[in-house]
């Protein structure tokens, strides 16, 4: 069957998104959706942290900003940087920002970021990739566990240091 | 944590159901392969027929089949059919108002909360997909 004569269905949909996004760097003029997805997706606009952030990423030397483009929109973003001998971890990827716009859940764009930013950490000799959620994080939660993430040997802790 | 039976020969008839959708399976048939009592796996089978996960067809080739949604349906959902995780023990426990006794019932509520959302977070599709994952981990034993 041809690409252009997929039926209208969830399938071809998916794969049509999967097909139409690209993975590319982040540069400076993406910030404004950037912010814009992130403050949709947790109600909190943080200028400031997203310039900082692409300051610090944006270059590819320091990590790894990416996002997901389709029709000339950014439609994700996926950022990550390695981390080494805290506590004794050897060099590992870390992910600790990933966002979908609503309107592409489910059609394969996280993955395609995850996957993406999984390939720049193995290309440096990385062999395993970390992340830190909330409990009550389902829909990431389900989403790295749906990658073949799991449970690894470090646990975070916190004190209260505010008394 | 240890799951009581009735989870676990339901958690076992689902991912095996759910493996392969399209395909009836009798008890019998489920209850050899993993060699487990057909008798009890029965009625679990009934409380999952009634939760609206398995559909079941009788005559020949007929048997049970998954009818849920796999994308949804976590190892949670089918967890809390056959027993309840999410409360705290409703009998009071000596010196549970101790300070102690709060402290240790903190340290198992904290537990409880990583258990919960690990089940909760993990769907029949994602089990399925990265269960494999698992078994290239598991430590190699020495005949």
């Amino acid at each position: 069957m041809k690409k252009d004569k997929l039926p209208n269905t969830a399938e071809s949909k998916i794969l049509k998104a999967e097909e139409s996004t690209l993975i590319r760097d982040a540069v400076q003029e993406d910030l404004i959706e950037i912010i814009k997805l992130d403050a949709q997706n947790t109600g909190i606009e943080k200028d400031d942290y997203w310039q900082a952030a692409f300051d610090r990423f944006g270059n590819g030397e320091s990590g790894f900003f990416l996002v997901a483009e389709t029709e000339h929109h950014v439609c994700g973003y996926i950022l990550g940087e390695v981390r080494a001998w805290e506590f004794g971890s050897p060099p590992c990827g870390w992910v600790f920002a990933l966002g979908v716009h609503n309107d592409v859940r489910e059609m394969g764009v996280g993955s395609k970021l995850f996957d993406s930013i999984c390939l720049h950490f193995k290309e440096t000799g990385i062999e395993k990739v970390r992340t830190m959620l909330a409990r009550s994080d389902h829909l990431n939660m389900s989403f790295f566990r749906s990658q073949g993430m799991r449970g690894g040997p470090f646990i975070q802790l916190e004190k209260n240091v505010a008394d | 944590m240890k799951l009581n039976k009735a989870t676990r020969f339901a958690l076992f008839s689902i991912l095996e159901l759910a493996s392969k959708p399209e395909r009836h399976l009798s008890a019998t048939e489920i209850a050899n392969k993993y060699d487990i009592s057909s008798h009890h796996l029965v009625k679990v089978l009934h409380s999952l027929v009634r939760a609206r996960l398995v559909g079941s067809v009788r005559g020949a080739g007929g048997g049970y089949r998954f009818i849920g949604n796999t994308k949804r349906i976590t190892l949670l959902d089918i967890v809390e059919i056959f027993e309840d995780i999410r409360q705290p023990p409703a009998e009071h426990e000596a010196a549970d108002e101790t300070e102690i006794g709060q402290a240790l019932s903190q340290i198992m509520l904290e537990i409880d909360e990583i258990t919960i959302a690990t089940l909760n977070s993990i769907s029949i599709e994602t089990f399925l997909k990265t269960m494999h994952y698992y078994q290239q981990e598991l430590p190699q034993t020495t005949s």
